[in-house]
C-alpha cells in the first residue's frame, strides 16, 4: 500500500481549472519531487493535501485513510508536516518557540493543568524540548536558538520553517519550494538534509521544487504538471527528457511560428 | 552584563533565568505588600484601584496581546463579573465562592459567545464585541430583581473567617486582598505563556495557516483565549464591584472598554507587565490632573472649568504612543533597559523593526 494516494485531484475557482485530474501515490521512503512552471498548480496541490482547500473532486488517502473530508487542523496529527512557500513562521517567538510550537499535536495537557504549571507540565516540556534539541542539532541550528525569527536572515528562517515542520514527527513532510531563494551552498545543504531526512529519520518527502540540480539529485520519482493537469511522471531524467515537458517550459516550435 | 550558563532545560522552564530576576521580583511584591504602612488611605485606595485596572488589562492583553483579537466589550465582561459578586453575594453566598464563581460566569459566556464571533476578524470582530456590550448593558437593565436595574446594586462588604476586607472600613485589608489576587493570577498568565496553551495563542496570533498546518484548531483557541481573556477581565469586575460600594450599569460603560484598550496598548502589546505599566498611567493621569488643577489655581490659573480635558490628554498620549512608540510603556522601558546594559555599545537603531518578508495570501 502507498503512504499518499492521490486520485483524479481536481479544484476548480470559478472557471479556473487550477488542478484539472492529477493522480499520483508516494511510496513510503521514497522522495518524490512535482515539477512545473509557474502557475501550474503545484503549490495548490500542497494546499489540497493539507486540507487549506476543498478539492472539486478526487481522493486524498494517506495511510490507507481517507483524508479529504479532513479539517486542516486534523492533518497533522497523522503525520504530515509541511512548509510554506514563502514562509509561515511566528515572527514575534524564538526558533525555540517556533519549533516548541512543532509538538502541538503531542500534547498531553489541557490548559487548566498549563495554567497551574503542575508537573506533569514541566516533565512534559523537557520531554518536548529533548525532541526540538534532536531537530536543532540536526540542522544545525545551534547558533540561532534563542534569536527571534523578525532578526533572522532569510536562508536561516528556510531551515527553521523544516525544522518546525520536522519537531512534528511527522510520516510525510511537504516541501514547498525548500530551495528558493537560498544561495547554492545552501540548496546543497538542503540536499543533504533531505538524503538524511529519508535515510536516518525514515521519512517519505513530497517535493515541489524549481531548482532542478537538487531535483535530480534527491529524487526518486518526478512528476511534471502544467496548466493543472499532469504531463509526465518517471525518473527525472526521463521527465526532462519528455517532450511535453519541453514543450510547457520552452514552447512548441508551432506556436512560436504561429 | 550579565550571563546565564544553562545546565538545564529545567532553566529555560522556569520562571526566572536566575536567582537575581526572582529576587526583584518577590521585593516589588514586597514594597506592594508594605504600602499600606507608607501611604495614606487615599493613595492606598488609588493603588487598589490600580492593580484592580491591572487586573483587568491582563484580561484583556491575554486576547489582544497574545491572540491577536481586538475587542471594544470588555466591559461587558466587568459588569457580568461584578453584577454576579454582588448578586450572589447578596443571596447569602460567601466571597470566597461568589468570587470564583464570578470568574467563572464571564469565562464562560465568553467562550460561548466567541464560539461564532471568532470566525470573524479584525474590524467586524470588533463590532461583534461591541454588540455584545450592548446586548449585557440591556440585560443588565432589564434583570432588575438581579441587577437592580438602572437603580442599581450595593456590593456587600467583604468578611472571610471573620476578618473584615470593606473597602472604607478595612481598606489596608481589602489592599492585600487585592493585591493577593492580583499575584496569583500573574503567576497563572506566566505559567499559560511557557506552556503549550499560551504558545498555541502566539501561534494563532501570528499566523493562522502555520498554526492549522501544525494542527492548532484556530476557532477553539481562539475561543478559549476569549474565555480565559473575559474569566480574569470577570474577576477584576468582581474586585471593582467591591471597590466601588455601589453601581449601575453606568458605572460599566464603553468608556471603560476603551480605556481598557488604552491599557493595553499603551502598556505594551504582548507583554504582561504591558497591564501594570499601563494600569499605572491610566489611573494616575486623573490624579496628576487634579494636583496640576490645584498648583495652578495658586497661579491663579483655573483649567477646572475646561470641560473634557482629561479625555483630550488621555486622546493626546494615545495617539503620541501610537506614533512614537508602538511598543508600549513596556517596550520604552526595555530599550531604555538594553541602552544601559550595553553601554556604551548600544545603537539607535538596533530596535529598528525589520522589513517582514511576503507573507503568503491568506488562505480562507
Amino acid at each position: 500500500m502507498s503512504l499518499l494516494e492521490v486520485e483524479d485531484l481536481a479544484i476548480h475557482f470559478g472557471g479556473v481549472k487550477a488542478v484539472d485530474g492529477v493522480s499520483f501515490t508516494v511510496e513510503e521512503g521514497e522522495v518524490f519531487s512535482i515539477i512545473g512552471p509557474n502557475g501550474a498548480g503545484k503549490s495548490t496541490i500542497f494546499n489540497l493535501i493539507s486540507r487549506f482547500y476543498r478539492p472539486t473532486r478526487g481522493r486524498i488517502r494517506f495511510d490507507g485513510q481517507d483524508i479529504t473530508g479532513l479539517a486542516a487542523h486534523q492533518i497533522a496529527p497523522l503525520g504530515i508536516a509541511r512548509t510554506f512557500q514563502n514562509i509561515e513562521l511566528f515572527d514575534h517567538s524564538t526558533v525555540l518557540d517556533n519549533l516548541l510550537m512543532g509538538r502541538h499535536t503531542h500534547r498531553r495537557t489541557n490548559f487548566v493543568q498549563d495554567i497551574l504549571f503542575l508537573p506533569k507540565v514541566r516533565r512534559e516540556e523537557r520531554a518536548h524540548r529533548q525532541r526540538v534539541e534532536e531537530v536543532i542539532e540536526f540542522l544545525e541550528l545551534e547558533h540561532y536558538r534563542e534569536k527571534m525569527i523578525a532578526g533572522l536572515p532569510y536562508g536561516v528562517r528556510k531551515v527553521v520553517e523544516i525544522g518546525r515542520a520536522l519537531s512534528i514527527g511527522p510520516k510525510l513532510i511537504l516541501l514547498d519550494e525548500p530551495a528558493s531563494g537560498l544561495s547554492v551552498e545552501e540548496s546543497e545543504e538542503v540536499a543533504f538534509w533531505i538524503e538524511d531526512m529519508r535515510r536516518d529519520m525514515g521519512l517519505t518527502v513530497l517535493m515541489v521544487e524549481h531548482d532542478m540540480g537538487l531535483v535530480t539529485q534527491v529524487s526518486d520519482r518526478v512528476l511534471a504538471v502544467a496548466n493543472g493537469q499532469p504531463l509526465a511522471m518517471g525518473t527525472a531524467a526521463e521527465v526532462q527528457d519528455d517532450p511535453h515537458v519541453k514543450a510547457a517550459y520552452l514552447g512548441t516550435p508551432e506556436e512560436d511560428a504561429a | 552584563m550579565r550571563f546565564v550558563f544553562k545546565t538545564s532545560y529545567d532553566r529555560d522552564i522556569d520562571l526566572h533565568k536566575d536567582g537575581w530576576s526572582r529576587a526583584r521580583i518577590a521585593l516589588l511584591v514586597v514594597i506592594f505588600a508594605l504600602l499600606p504602612f507608607a501611604v495614606g488611605d487615599y493613595y492606598l485606595a488609588e493603588a487598589a484601584n490600580t492593580l484592580i485596572w491591572a487586573l483587568a488589562g491582563m484580561g484583556l492583553m491575554i486576547l489582544v496581546g497574545h491572540t491577536g483579537l481586538p475587542s471594544l466589550g470588555h466591559a461587558a465582561f466587568l459588569a457580568i463579573g461584578a453584577y454576579t459578586d454582588a448578586a450572589l453575594m447578596n443571596a447569602g453566598l460567601p466571597f470566597l465562592v461568589s468570587f470564583p464563581l464570578a470568574g467563572l460566569a464571564a469565562g464562560v459566556f465568553g467562550a460561548i459567545v466567541a464560539i461564532p464571533a471568532v470566525r470573524m476578524s479584525g474590524i467586524y470582530l470588533a463590532i461583534a464585541t461591541l454588540a455584545l456590550f450592548v446586548i449585557v448593558e440591556e440585560m443588565v437593565i432589564i434583570l432588575e430583581p438581579i441587577t437592580g436595574g438602572v437603580g442599581g446594586i450595593f456590593a456587600p462588604s467583604i468578611e472571610i473567617a471573620g476578618i473584615g476586607f470593606d473597602r472604607y472600613a478595612n481598606l489596608a485589608n481589602f489592599y492585600w486582598l487585592v493585591l493577593a489576587i492580583v499575584v496569583a493570577v500573574t503567576w497563572c498568565y506566566a505559567n499559560l505563556l511557557r506552556s503549550p496553551t499560551g504558545r498555541s495563542f502566539l501561534a494563532v496570533r501570528d499566523s493562522e495557516v502555520s498554526a492549522r498546518a501544525l494542527g492548532i484548531n484556530v476557532t477553539a483557541t481562539r475561543a478559549l483565549s476569549f474565555g480565559l481573556s473575559a474569566g480574569v477581565t470577570g474577576l477584576a469586575g468582581g474586585l471593582m464591584g467591591h471597590f466601588i460600594g455601589f453601581f449601575n450599569y453606568e458605572a460599566f460603560s464603553i468608556f471603560i472598554s476603551i480605556n481598557l484598550l488604552l491599557v493595553v496598548t499603551i502598556g505594551g502589546l504582548g507583554f504582561i507587565q504591558g497591564a501594570f505599566f499601563g494600569a499605572i498611567l491610566i489611573t494616575a493621569v486623573p490624579q496628576l490632573l487634579a494636583i496640576l488643577r490645584d498648583g495652578l489655581g495658586g497661579w491663579g490659573v483655573d483649567i477646572s472649568a475646561i470641560p473634557g480635558l482629561d479625555t483630550a490628554i488621555f486622546s493626546l498620549i494615545l495617539i503620541g504612543f501610537i506614533v512614537y512608540e508602538p511598543a508600549g510603556l513596556y517596550g520604552r522601558y526595555l530599550k531604555i533597559k538594553a541602552y544601559f546594559t550595553l553601554f556604551p555599545l548600544a545603537r539607535r537603531d538596533m530596535f529598528r523593526r525589520n522589513k517582514t518578508y511576503v507573507k503568503t495570501e491568506r488562505m480562507r
